[in-house]
């Protein structure tokens, strides 16, 4: 299957159903290029050609979500063509457990929203940072679970996501306020917990995220207010970025950036990164992990 | 031979068995006159009944003549006959005795758990296994352990070594030996219980030729080779038994010589592993070619490939125009700096040394000899470099299973002013090093060098020559310390990039591959 194609598939995915996580729409992408693909002979072609589709999806949205995604879905593959040697009944038995897996994932931002709720109390105020869905998604069953609550969200430049999220949580009749990100530190005192989603969770325990995220876990720790992340386990990837620096490169920017620019120095990153002693508890669909057991749970997937 | 007919966890039994009741037959003996009426009476009266009903069915295959032999066998004869005795009855007849006495002891043991004290040696698999015992080396200063120890090197025909000077009071519970009385003075030339390439090796860690983790481990491992190839099986005895009983007096030996380091510790489970896994029916020649080639494989795979894979890894974390920081010598973070250059990375380091040791001369000559720019301070002067440095590259002597790093003594200073101006700190360590002990501060367990090597002379004086007058000083040379967690940012294995926090799932994970 053509990899142009290919990207053109992905895009559509994320167009059609904006709720999909990114991640997901790139293993549905990499499903379907394994259900048409003709070409391969064996398996450590098949898995040169997924190699290369997984990079070219890469220049095309340049989260970590798609990566890490990417990363899961080959694990997955060399694990089940361990088993199976045969190549055919390999592809049969891989297109199988892959629908399975998309099925189980699809199920996973629920999953967190039902583990999270519980730790949003009557009264409470929450400051969140940027557009997530996971975050809204929790918010949304903790008012459905009938919970008085307030909402600060950080406008988030550059792209003002923050607006969006306020806009979708009007819609769902909590009442939320718009803050700069420059007055997070004046509002911390204000707040009672701080929920955020996350691009990708590292192996240290830490997260990658929106940039801002760093500052607000800064001043929560500062005032000594919980500091909740909320991600899917298909968010985990190998990074062990030492400090912002170390985040690597093809992260920091948009695709296109990527692409365009010559000299990335002047340009502004898009993410940074949350070192895990800031932390307080990242809730995912495995349940409730602190940053330290992240590093067991990736050692279980990933070993 | 009959031996083989019973299972290898019977054997084990038997040995544990006759091990007891060598303490028993000592505690007896060691007994006052009044004690003396009481303990045989309690030994004996219940065994005879019990033995001949328990004998027939406790014995599995030997045949049914050996069954009058344990009731009127003298139970005051030594339990653990001599190998001139052992002609004398028959190995079955033997085996049977000491399954009778197993049973009895088994018996009599429930309703008298409670009396045994938490320092006997009472076979753990019998009692509640909750029950653990303090090592010998860090209880010098309670002289039953001494006196215990001492007993079991006399056994072992090792002499025992002698502390020097005063000790620090805070350390007073822990050995301290000088670099000019080595134990080999004390042993005869040439020494019959000690094979002589341990003799060699005694003496190289304890004069400090051979030094660091690694270097100690392969220098070990080396010259077990050697015991093994030396090896003879003696007449009516399993390779798989003798040869493990073979190698405790050596093991004894060497840690008088120096104390054991974890890593040498993990290499001789593993050696003790391997040979007690030898099946029975193996032949000698094939068997020692067996082992020598488990010993060449740990090496390869635990030492020199985990130290590939560790480069590997960390070169990924130095980038260009990086200004590393290391301690000491590592023989690890060396080989990584060397690595690294070689791909062409561009960065400058920074050795930290101290005294009394002063190891990162060694490290700083084996960096420039590849052409590396260097900088060399001593360790006083850390906080005044780090504001330069980018990463801080340390190594490890051991990982400890609570996250604990111990490593040479000064790693947990140098980590603890890395943290305070947010240079991140990076333990390099293989998993052969990973240890189950937990210790949370440097006293409990460490070790003591030569106090005497803290004296130095300068223009023709030397101030500290006589100490040893001054009641009221003493002086401290301590090897190791440990460094909490949190002070550490990543430890990089050859499993991959672990937080500091991982390693007891590692234990665990390596435990489930055993």
């Amino acid at each position: 299957m053509n990899l142009m194609k290919l990207v053109e598939y992905f895009r559509t995915q994320v167009r059609q159903d904006p709720e999909v996580p990114s991640a997901v729409a790139a293993i549905r992408t990499l499903l379907e290029f394994l259900k048409r693909d003709q070409t391969g002979e064996t398996i450590l072609g098949l898995r040169e050609n997924l190699t290369q589709t997984i990079r070219r999806l890469e220049e095309a949205d340049s989260s970590v979500a798609v990566s890490s995604g990417g990363e899961l879905f080959l694990r997955f593959i060399s694990l089940t063509s361990l088993e199976h040697p045969d190549l055919s009944q390999c592809k049969k038995v891989m297109v199988e457990r892959g629908e399975l897996f998309l099925k189980k994932i699809s199920l996973s931002r629920s999953k967190v929203a039902k583990l999270c709720h519980t730790f949003i109390k009557d009264g409470a105020k929450i400051l969140t940072h940027s557009s997530s869905r996971v975050v809204l998604k929790v918010l949304e069953s903790a008012a459905a679970d009938k919970k008085r609550f307030t909402v600060y969200v950080t406008e988030s430049q550059p792209d003002s996501a923050g607006r969006q999220m306020a806009d979708k949580l009007q819609n769902l009749n909590i009442p939320v306020t718009v803050v700069l990100d420059a007055a997070v530190g004046y509002i911390m005192e204000k707040v009672d917990l701080v929920i955020v989603g996350a691009e990708g969770v590292v192996e240290s325990g830490g997260i990658i995220n929106k940039i801002g995220t760093y500052q607000l876990a800064v001043c929560s720790k500062a005032h000594n207010k919980p500091f909740y992340v909320v991600a899917e386990s298909f968010k985990f990837v190998r990074l062990y970025p030492l400090n912002q620096q170390d985040v690597p490169e093809r992260f920091k920017y948009k695709a296109d950036t990527l692409k365009a620019v010559e000299d990335l120095a002047e340009e502004h990153p898009m993410i940074d990164y949350t070192p895990p002693s800031l932390i307080t508890l990242l809730f995912t669909d495995l349940g409730v992990l602190t940053p330290s057991a992240v590093s067991d749970e990736l050692i279980k997937l990933y070993l | 031979n009959e031996g083989k007919e019973l299972s290898k966890e019977e054997k084990q039994r038997l040995r544990k068995q006759k091990k007891q009741q060598k303490k028993q037959k000592e505690r007896k003996n060691e007994k006052s006159e009044t004690e003396k009426e009481k303990t045989p009476v309690s030994l004996l009266p219940p065994p005879r009944p019990v033995a001949t009903q328990k004998a027939p069915s406790a014995l599995p295959a030997p045949a049914s003549a050996p069954i009058p032999v344990p009731a009127s066998a003298p139970f005051h004869s030594s339990p653990a006959p001599s190998p001139a005795d052992k002609p004398a009855k028959s190995k079955a007849e033997l085996k049977a005795e000491r399954r009778a006495r197993q049973e009895t002891d088994r018996a009599a043991k429930q309703p008298g758990s409670s009396s045994s004290g938490i320092k006997t040696k009472v076979p753990l698999s019998e009692l509640n296994p909750v029950v653990k015992r303090l090592p010998e080396h860090v209880q010098v200063d309670d002289p039953a352990v001494v006196k215990r120890l001492a007993k079991k090197l006399e056994r072992q025909q090792i002499p025992l070594r002698s502390d020097y000077g005063y000790k620090v009071s805070l350390f007073s519970h822990l050995h301290q030996y000088s670099r000019k009385a080595p134990l080999t003075q004390q042993l005869s030339i040439p020494s019959t219980v000690i094979h002589p390439s341990i003799v060699r090796l005694g003496l190289q860690y304890s004069q400090g030729i051979v030094a660091g983790s690694n270097a100690r481990s392969v220098a070990l491992l080396h010259a077990f080779k050697q015991v093994i190839r030396d090896y003879t099986t003696p007449p009516n005895e399993e390779l798989s038994r003798d040869l493990v009983n073979k190698l405790k007096p050596y093991i004894s030996f060497l840690n008088q010589c120096r104390p054991l380091s974890a890593s040498m510790g993990n290499a001789i489970k593993y050696i003790k592993k391997e040979i007690s896994n030898i099946p029975s029916q193996c032949k000698e020649e094939e068997a020692k070619t067996k082992l020598l080639t488990c010993i060449d494989r740990y090496i390869e795979e635990k030492i020199v490939l985990a130290a590939k894979a560790i480069s590997k890894y960390a070169i990924e974390k130095i980038s260009d125009g990086d200004v590393i920081l290391v301690y000491g010598c590592s023989s690890l973070v060396n080989n990584i700096l060397c690595e690294a250059f070689e791909k062409s990375r561009k960065f400058r380091v920074i050795v930290v040394d101290s005294r009394p040791r002063l190891e990162g001369r060694e490290a700083l000559r084996r960096l420039v000899q590849r052409g590396i720019s260097c900088t060399y301070v001593l360790i006083s002067a850390l906080s005044y470099i780090l504001p330069e440095v980018s990463k801080v590259f340390l190594g490890a002597h051991a990982l400890l299973a609570n996250g604990y790093v111990m490593s040479r003594v000064g790693t947990s200073q140098i980590a603890l002013v890395a943290r305070t101006f947010n240079v991140p700190v990076l333990v390099c360590c293989e998993t052969y090093k990973f240890c189950e002990k937990v210790q949370t501060d440097s006293f409990v367990s460490n070790e003591l060098d030569d106090p005497d090597d803290l004296m130095v002379t300068r223009k023709g004086k030397t101030q500290l020559e006589n100490w040893q007058d001054v009641s009221s000083l003493g002086l401290l040379n301590l090897v190791y310390d440990v460094t909490p967690p949190d002070f550490v940012d990543l430890v990089i294995t050859d499993l991959g990039m672990i937080p500091c926090t991982s390693v007891p799932v590692v234990l665990r994970v390596k435990n489930l591959d055993q």
